[in-house]
């Protein structure tokens, strides 16, 4: 039952894309942070930093029309998806210009266009809404995939083992894309789960499932292609473990007291971009002049999205009861 | 020149299956889910036979699983379907309210009005059957707290009839409270009996002595007690609330302008109930138009018991009603 994934090195021009787009996250939380220090990003903010090339890697084998679900930790996963940078910065300041108009913040981006369904902020609580989503494409006869991320925290949830049961009782075409960054929060993952090896969860529900180098984009999207052509040929339900890890705090008010600097320090040796850029230098793909244009041009997006976001509106006041109800009550 | 109106006599439980059967028909988007609604036929046969016309694609047997299929539906609705999730009791929703009150009450906000959820939960509630404490609660109020959903209560066999395909319209998530005691209760329906409103409440009775408000189950007894007091020459108007949120306050002040005397009674429990949101707007707006003030008849504050004298005592009856009609009026 184990899913065979291939890490057949894929074309030279999508590897500088998976480059560019783990930039263009890393930058864009950087300047985040930087925002939440100056007081304009508030909430909660949940970075993404180090876990790049899951979103990216994974996205890559979905078409406009996949669905995706994320978690509260989703500014990879939007910007992956195509997500416009401007309006997710004007989300994250509550501006009307924002994706989700400014009602959902950091921990609810949503978006129609790219069948973006969240931003879903209680843990495990996405899992039911992405089989859902599934369900309507198969009573349909839709070939869709809809991918579902989540972390490690949420396999101790029940919704976590009625949606794969489900899932895997209705062969519906769900990707269960676990981002397994070791810690739900604070709690280490064998302090919380009695068995660690997350695809043996899901093979005990019949699906197939693979663990992944969730710090290797190209093992990511290999894995990913592999998974989603699966389902879309009716294989039904698969699971893939990503392997990875959080560099920053779970969120801005986190003072870390659970695990070692010297811990972080060492997966940094392993940080996704420097493994993807070191790679594309050494093939002679990308040179230091092509990195340097790449570097500018993500800056350039950023600053543009900051800007945006900056010149937003606040919505007025008056609009507060709207998006209640579709027809106001 | 005269017209003849067909009518059936149909128990509650089958205008309800009527009302499913119909929408099945009417919509190639609706399909029904939950536990045992397939072959089982429905825990309170609502859904018997419905496997056998429509097929295990649209009358879907689940897992025991209600967050993940009251979730499932939210995610269907979102991909274009109309589901109607069927969840056994209300007791036994609460498994699922982080679906319904973190997602599908919230989707649409919080995605700046992006997403609707057009889904359709129906659930039974309330006492009346000895089913002691976990099978008999009133939690129709709690859930009615909630922006962004709908929550009504057919008490009659025309709503049973008539609320699912206007709830299936809406485009955002509607609950459905049936009664359990209500399942074998029966009436005349027209044949050609569709579809009703949802926003408003109903004049049950009229009358201008006083103004019962209830809803659910509890509405048959408040139109015994209604007849039991016209005996005594008490003329209580009762007002069937059909609607849990929103509230439909223009019918139900409407009644109380006339009345100046309330009495609500409500299968919930008192503290933080619908009975006590009711009567604190009736006191707000009415204050200065009362005679009496306003009294209540709700569940004690026990769980419910299981022998049969305790659960009765327990609950809004047709003689405590009639009392504290009484009380308001001497």
């Amino acid at each position: 039952m184990t899913l065979e994934t291939s890490s057949a090195a894929l074309d030279r021009d999508v590897a500088v894309v998976l480059l560019r787009d783990m930039l263009r996250i890393r930058r864009f939380e950087e300047k985040c942070a930087e925002l939440y220090s100056a007081g304009k990003i508030r909430g909660f903010l949940h970075l993404y930093i180090g876990e790049e090339a899951v979103a990216v890697g994974a996205m890559r084998a979905l078409t406009p029309y996949d669905a995706v679900v994320a978690t509260y930790r989703e500014h990879g996963h939007a910007l992956a998806r195509g997500i416009d940078a401007g309006r997710l910065m004007a989300e994250m300041y509550g501006k009307q210009e924002g994706c989700s108009r400014g009602r959902g913040g950091s921990m609810h981006v949503f978006d129609a266009a790219a069948r973006f369904y969240g931003g879903n902020a209680i843990v495990g609580g996405g899992l039911p809404i992405a089989v859902g989503l599934a369900l309507a494409d198969a009573m349909t006869h839709r070939a869709r995939v809809t991918a579902c991320f989540f972390g490690d925290g949420a396999v101790a949830e029940g919704e976590f083992h009625e949606s794969l049961n489900l899932a895997a009782l209705w062969k519906l075409p769900v990707l269960f894309a676990c981002e397994n960054n070791l810690y739900a929060m604070g709690t280490r993952i064998d302090r919380a789960l009695s068995q660690t090896d997350l695809a043996a969860k899901a093979r005990a529900y019949g699906i197939p499932s693979a663990t992944v180098d969730g710090m290797d984009v190209l093992a990511a999207a290999a894995a990913t292609q592999v998974a989603a052509e699966r389902i879309r040929a009716g294989s039904g339900p698969q699971f893939l473990e990503f392997r990875t890890y959080r560099f920053r705090a779970h969120s801005m008010f986190d003072a870390e007291l659970y695990r070692d600097k010297a811990e972080v320090e060492e997966w940094k040796q392993r940080d996704p971009i420097h493994l993807c850029a070191s790679r594309l230098e050494a093939e002679g793909v990308v040179d230091r002049a092509a990195r340097a244009a790449l570097d500018a041009e993500v800056e350039a997006e950023i600053a543009g999205a900051v800007a945006f976001a900056e010149a937003g509106t606040w919505e007025p006041v008056e609009h507060l009861t709207r998006d209640v109800y579709t027809r106001p009550l | 020149m005269s017209t003849t109106v067909a009518i059936q006599h149909v128990t509650y439980r089958e205008a309800l299956r009527q009302a499913l059967r119909d929408a099945l028909l009417r919509d190639p988007r609706v399909f029904l889910i939950g536990e045992d609604v397939g072959k089982y036929g429905g825990s309170y046969a609502v859904s018997k036979g419905l496997l056998a016309e429509f097929g295990p694609e649209r009358i879907r047997d689940t897992p025991l699983s209600e967050s993940t299929f009251v979730g499932a539906g939210i995610g269907a609705a979102l991909g274009g379907m109309r589901p109607i999730v069927e969840v056994m009791t209300v007791n036994f929703c609460l498994l699922a309210l982080d679906q319904i009150v973190n997602n599908a009450a919230t989707i649409r906000h919080m995605s700046g009005g992006q997403f609707s959820i057009p889904l359709v939960i129906r659930m039974a509630t309330g006492a009346g059957r000895q089913l002691a404490a976990q099978h008999a609660h009133s939690l129709e109020g709690w859930l009615a707290h909630i922006p962004g959903i709908r929550v009504v209560t057919p008490a009659t066999v025309e709503d049973a009839r008539g609320m699912l395909w206007t709830a299936l319209e809406d485009p955002d998530p509607v609950l459905i409270f049936e009664p359990q005691t209500l399942y074998n209760m029966e009436g005349d329906l027209a044949e050609s009996a569709g579809a009703v409103e949802i926003d408003r409440a109903a004049v049950r009775r009229m009358g201008a002595s006083l103004t019962i408000v209830t809803y659910g189950a509890t509405l048959h007894k408040a139109l015994t007690a209604a007849s039991t007091l016209a005996q005594e020459g008490i003329e209580a108007e009762v007002v069937d609330l059909r609607t849990l949120r929103p509230l439909d306050m223009t019918t139900i002040e409407a009644s109380v302008r006339k009345t100046r005397r309330v009495v609500i009674a409500d299968e919930g429990w008192r503290s933080g109930s619908l009975s006590a949101e009711i009567a604190a707007r009736l006191g707000e707006r009415l204050f200065y138009n009362l005679d009496a003030p306003i009294a209540r008849v709700c569940t004690e504050e026990v769980p419910i018991p299981y022998p049969k004298h305790l659960e009765d005592a327990a609950l809004p009856q047709a003689d405590t009603i009639a009392a504290a009609a009484r009380a308001l009026l001497h």
